[in-house]
């Protein structure tokens, strides 16, 4: 395999896993619901993107990197789709916003 | 390099689960739960690069179908408790 090739896709899965890691840890540093979603969509858009645009160089013009285009319109067209979902049925459910607290910064009255 | 990156996604995953396991609410647990799917694709992808199997990716593809069903599924059970219900009455 070329060696420009394999550089390429050793800087782009090692930045997806990065990027993995840091959406996993934000979902345990973040405080509430709302706010983890937002953590969690980084690594469906940032990890899943970087590293299966890393696996498409390897894969070349062929139909495996047609099936791994095929895996990422999947994700991209589900993923906001369940962080809406996910969210619309939380605030339905009652799930209070921290932002709605009165007495968090002292300028929720306007 | 695959192998680094897995074990990127593996520390993903069990981060995903402590959370799941810990999460406050049920949605916390959706998400994580939602998020751990994600990263079995992923996964599934990066290991059949290191085999040399690239036909794995067709599991890939229904893994990533069958996350999003089953998360809209467990969605709708959680609001609304039960799978078969009519939207235009429950709306009312």
């Amino acid at each position: 395999m070329n060696g420009a090739l394999d550089i390429v896709t050793a800087v782009l899965l090692i930045a997806g896993g990065l990027f993995c890691v840091v959406g996993g840890i934000g979902l345990h540093r973040f405080s509430e619901f709302y706010q983890r979603t937002h953590a969690a969509s980084v690594t469906d858009t940032a990890g899943a993107g970087l590293m299966l645009l890393g696996l498409m160089f390897q894969g070349g013009l062929s139909m495996v990197t047609l099936k791994l285009v095929l895996v990422l319109a999947f994700l991209f067209f589900s993923s906001p789709a369940i962080a809406h979902a996910l969210v619309k049925a939380a605030h339905g459910h009652g799930l209070a916003l921290e932002l709605d607290d009165p007495g968090r910064d002292g300028d929720a009255a306007g | 390099m695959y192998v680094a990156g897995m074990a990127a996604i593996v520390v993903t995953m069990f981060l995903a689960l402590a959370r799941a396991a810990i999460g406050p609410t049920v949605f916390d647990r959706i998400l994580a739960v939602n998020m751990f799917g994600t990263k079995t694709v992923l996964l599934i992808a990066v290991a059949g690069f290191l085999t040399g199997r690239p036909e794995w990716l067709d599991l890939a593809i229904v893994y990533t179908l069958v996350n999003f069903t089953g998360t809209l599924a467990v969605l709708r059970f959680a609001r609304f408790g039960n799978l078969a219900r009519d939207d235009r009455k429950a709306d009312r």
